[in-house]
């Protein structure tokens, strides 16, 4: 069982946490043609590579965040406030 | 050193031994009673009372002893009490054991050459597949007569329940095996300022130093006495490391670990260790030699003969020919020759070497490389070791074999978290093997953060023969009765890869998994296949476990919780019977389902619904999620309604469906159903935390907060008339589907709201959970004389089904769209955005797709099965039932499912086939509701 840094925890074994998988950005539901959004909903590129995914620290402090891991390693580089609250944050100018 | 023989096989004191003479115990083996000493193992003891064979093997049904005289012997599997498969010669002798000889058909004794004779030419390898495949119509007869050669003890249905247990552990630095470069990289982390846990898999730390001679002795003496000066240090014996994972996740199992839970001896106990770094000193396991006649009952390696006598004083035999390569084998010979042994010497160094050995329960002579015949009832050897690399090849390494020094070394490929000590980097002597251990456990600390790293002082490669087979054919596997022989017939008919030849063969896979063999198996293969560099075969890969963990070990004690509503201890006194739901252990009834129903429709009924899923939702953008989450329109909710709701997920599929009422401006109360709490919960906070961070919501799960009764029925509001206060209940001025904050039964904080689940005039409950049992009782000594009864689960899900209410994941499923589950009249596609709009949006302009109808048997009295299938002619399944129950209130069987949408207007009858085959037809009716289609009595 790997362990999961999270950013608000720190290291906690991964059962603690949900794996939501690779983080995408959602389609804009208004003009998402059905190969788009079903390729958001389904396709995983499975990259042996660096991967930023969500995780979820459901045992723990609830917050949702994003997770940089190399999935031939599992090692974690960093993980970080999700891309929304980043973007929120950096948009406030504060 | 004395060497007088005392009673039977047992020698006078020696130096290291570990019994005490003080303490003898009586125990029975094979229906004998037979005595030993407190630190015996059980087969020491026997052989002290001169016994040779503990088992027959596998397949040949041939007589075996002790080989290596460790937890890995194959031959020394018995059977305790109702305890099966027990590794005798590692286990404790105990006052009192009753211990039996496991796979041993026909018996112990029968005659050895009988038994080879009628088995051996019919087991070569494949025989099974070969032989038994056809016909098949035989193939039960097949199965009792090899039903015979099964392997394995005993499990009694009446055995004792074992108790079990689970740790976690959190160290900077695991050491994997308690030698002297263990305990010496033990010793060196924790004076780095690390703390450790040193596990051993003997009883007693000190490795090969505990059966070695006095110099050994008194180094082990040193070392031991290192180790417990450190506080920081914990040693755990009797336990094995079983697997390596990520990051350093390390199994431990504790055998008998000597602690007790609720009175009861725990039997084994799995420790999870996270290790900021894993020393792997492991060691060396010496490897059998192959010839023939090497699994005779004398014959034994060099370990096994320095066990017995150094550390159980115990004489193994009276003549022996000790095959030796190597300075352990010449140990061995001192040893047998200081406590009055006659020894013949074969030394393979100088390319002396033995041929086969002969006998029948015990070996009686040895045939030598140049013919000559000794005479012996011992056949020693020591030809070499295998590197004990499971741990390693389990952090990613792939050792190399080096024949020089003739066996597997690591390679660099180890994670940086690993560290290799000892005798697997090369040989040395006790001070040399210490320092590489003190190094290696300094490293260690340092990769965890304590100290600095030190460099090891690099071990020698020692020069040793390649001794693996001799000219004769013998056993590879003792486990598995696998001869060199099967595996050279194994490469004839083409399994040409070691991976191939071992699930072919089975070499390597019985219960010692390759710890003696697999060095054997290479080199049979690769002499096999002409080749001379075993690297060219590989070898198999070693994974978890280590050593066998028992199934209890592994279930351990269950962390899972458990929940109970308040009102739990007022169910059990009213005989209700138990449904475990999720987590949940609701009333399922209290009796009788039927005459419940009946209750609710003609007067009232309370059901306990805690765990429905309560979320307090807080802000001024909590529309903007209800719109989100939710299929139908949110935005204009006044304070004091409530609204039934349905969330699909991303994909369109129905995910969860509920009640929310708003309390105040900014105050709103979600309901999920009873298992989608959880899910409902997570959902909401990835939407707010990951795409609306901006969004001003604050979300609370008070799921176990508010305890929550439905009370459903005509006078359900003469009941609360009687208990609620602050609250007008006409109904004008609190009408259905709206909320009110309340009073009751002298409880403020509650809230309740008018829904119809079960289609009659009802008012949801929740009360601040400390309060619940109170106001349930309360509740039920106000309606006394209104006829107030429980009601359960079951009559609930009968009720709805009569009101044609579906539930999410019971009548739909994880290929249900929306519109599919007939809920057309509240997805509003109009809005903006929601969760599985676009789904939506393209599923509205198809029509290909199965609907949720309701269904009435036309033979009332027929209740198809839940699941049956909706059918047109043999082959075509067109829809199938969902949910099917007889109606109390009708009189009726009613049903939902899902039919084709050609079979969807009402009036059509439809075939359904029952699970045992019979046919009857279905009328699909007008919408979903059975009972009450307009709601007018929910209304009143």
């Amino acid at each position: 069982m790997i362990q999961v840094p999270c950013p608000w925890c720190g290291p906690r074994n991964s059962m603690e946490f949900r794996a939501v998988g690779e983080s995408k950005s959602r389609p804009d539901v208004s003009t998402t043609t059905p190969e788009q959004w079903r390729h958001y909903l389904y396709t995983k590129s499975n990259l042996a590579d660096w991967v930023t995914e969500t995780w979820y620290h459901r045992a723990g402090c609830r917050r949702y965040f994003a997770v940089e891991r190399h999935t031939v390693t599992n090692d974690i580089r960093e993980s970080r406030l999700p891309a929304a609250q980043l973007r929120r944050q950096s948009d406030s100018g504060s | 050193m004395s060497t007088a023989v005392t009673t039977g096989r047992r020698l006078a004191p020696q130096a290291g031994e570990v019994i005490d003479r003080r303490a003898p115990l009586s125990f029975r083996w094979d229906g004998k009673t037979y005595t030993g000493f407190v630190g015996d193992t059980i087969v020491s003891a026997l052989v002290a009372s001169g016994v040779d064979v503990f088992s027959r093997s596998f397949k040949y049904k041939r007589p075996r002893g002790v080989l290596s005289a460790t937890f890995h012997d194959p031959g020394c599997t018995v059977q305790v009490g109702d305890e099966p498969n027990v590794r005798a010669a590692h286990r404790r002798l105990a006052a009192g054991m009753e211990v039996s000889p496991e796979n041993v058909w026909p018996s112990l004794k029968f005659d050895v050459g009988a038994a080879n004779q009628l088995l051996g030419r019919f087991l070569s390898s494949g025989f099974y597949y070969k032989t038994f495949i056809k016909p098949q119509r035989l193939w039960p007869a097949y199965q009792q007569i090899l039903g015979r050669f099964a392997a394995g003890g005993v499990t009694a249905a009446d055995a004792e329940h074992g108790y079990f247990d689970k740790r976690y552990i959190h160290v900077d630095v695991c050491v994997a095996g308690g030698g002297p470069a263990g305990m010496a990289a033990a010793v060196a982390a924790a004076e780095s300022g690390a703390s450790v846990l040193l596990v051993d898999e003997e009883y007693e730390l000190g490795g090969h130093l505990r059966y070695g001679g006095d110099a050994d002795l008194a180094a082990l003496a040193e070392l031991r006495a290192e180790v417990a000066v450190h506080e920081s240090i914990e040693v755990m014996t009797n336990a094995a490391v079983t697997g390596r994972y990520d990051m350093n996740w390390i199994a431990v199992v504790q055998r008998q670990p000597g602690i007790s839970v609720q009175g009861h001896a725990i039997h084994e106990r799995l420790c999870k260790v996270r290790a900021g770094s894993l020393v792997v000193a492991a060691g060396l396991i010496e490897r059998p030699y192959v010839f023939a006649g090497n699994d005779l009952p004398g014959v034994m390696l060099s370990t096994a003969v320095r066990r017995l006598v150094n550390l159980h004083a115990v004489r193994p035999g009276d003549n022996a020919v000790v095959f030796t390569a190597n300075a352990d084998g010449d140990a061995c010979a001192q040893d047998l020759r200081r406590i009055g042994v006659g020894v013949t010497v074969v030394d393979a160094r100088t390319d002396a070497n033995i041929r086969r050995a002969e006998g029948g329960k015990r070996v009686k002579t040895v045939e030598l490389a140049d013919g000559r015949r000794v005479d012996c009832d011992l056949l020693v050897t020591a030809v070499g070791w295998t590197a004990a690399t499971p741990l390693l090849n389990m952090a990613g390494d792939r050792p190399q074999y080096d024949a020089t020094a003739a066996r597997f070394f690591p390679t660099d490929r180890l994670a940086a978290n690993v560290v290799v000590a000892g005798a697997l980097a090369g040989d040395g002597s006790t001070s040399e093997l210490v320092a590489h251990g003190a190094a290696a456990g300094a490293t260690a600390a340092a990769r965890a953060g304590h100290g600095s790293e030190v460099p090891a002082p690099a071990l020698a490669r020692v020069p040793h023969p390649e001794l693996y087979r001799s000219t004769t054919h013998g056993i590879v596997d003792f486990s598995e009765d696998v001869s060199s022989k099967d595996m050279f017939s194994a490469k004839k008919e083409g399994y040409d890869s070691i991976e191939l030849v071992k699930r072919y063969t089975t070499v390597t896979m019985g219960p010692s998994q390759g710890k003696l063999e697999s060095a054997n198996a290479v080199a049979i293969m690769a002499e096999a296949h002409g080749v001379s560099d075993f690297n060219e075969i590989g070898t198999t890969v070693w994974r978890p476990p280590y050593v066998p963990i028992t199934l209890g070990a592994l279930g351990g004690r269950g962390f899972e919780n458990t929940r109970f509503s308040p009102m739990q201890p007022w169910h059990e006194q009213h005989n209700a019977k138990p449904l475990v739901a999720g987590d949940w252990i609701r009333p399922e009834h209290y009796g009788d389902p039927a005459a419940e129903v009946a209750n609710v429709r003609r007067s009232v009924g309370i059901i306990d619904v805690t765990p429905l899923g309560k979320l307090d939702l807080r802000g001024p953008d909590v529309p903007k999620l209800l719109n989100l989450l939710y299929v139908n329109k949110w935005s204009r909710l006044p304070i004091g309604a409530v609204r039934y709701g349905v969330m699909c997920a991303e994909d369109g599929v129905v995910m969860d469906d509920g009640v929310t009422g708003r309390l105040g401006e900014n105050h709103y109360i979600m309901t999920t159903t009873s298992s989608g709490a959880a899910t409902v919960w997570e959902w909401t906070e990835n939407w707010l935390q990951t795409e609306h961070p901006d969004w001003q919501i604050h979300v609370t799960p008070v799921t176990t907060g508010y305890a929550s009764m439905n009370v459903a029925g005509p006078k359900s509001r003469e009941l609360l008339g009687r208990v609620v206060s602050g609250v007008d209940l006409a109904n004008d001025a609190f009408p259905y589907m709206h909320v009110r904050t309340a009073t009751v039964a002298d409880i403020a904080g509650c809230f309740m709201w008018r829904i119809g689940f079960t289609g009659e005039l009802s008012y949801e409950i929740h009360v601040p959970a400390a309060y619940g049992l109170h106001v349930w009782e309360a509740l039920f000594d106000a309606g006394f004389d209104l006829g107030v009864v429980p009601f359960g689960v079951e009559a609930q899900r009968i009720m709805r089904l009569e009101k044609g209410h579906f539930i999410v994941a019971q009548d739909t499923d994880g290929l249900t769209l929306g519109f599919g589950a007939d809920l057309g009249w509240c997805i509003k596609l109009d809005k903006d955005d929601f969760a599985g709009k676009p789904e939506l949006v393209w599923q509205s302009r198809r029509d290909d797709y199965q609907r949720l109808v309701g269904m009435q048997p036309v033979d009332p009295t027929i209740v198809p099965a839940e699941a049956s299938q909706i059918v047109e002619g043999t082959k075509k399944i067109v829809g199938r039932v969902t949910s099917s129950r007889m109606s109390p209130t009708l009189g009726r069987s009613i049903c939902l499912g899902f039919v084709e949408p050609r079979l969807a207007t009402p009036g059509t009858i439809v075939t359904c086939q029952l699970p045992d085959r019979r046919r009857v037809p279905l009328k699909v009716i007008e919408g979903l509701a059975h009972f009450d289609p307009d709601g007018a009595r929910m209304r009143i």
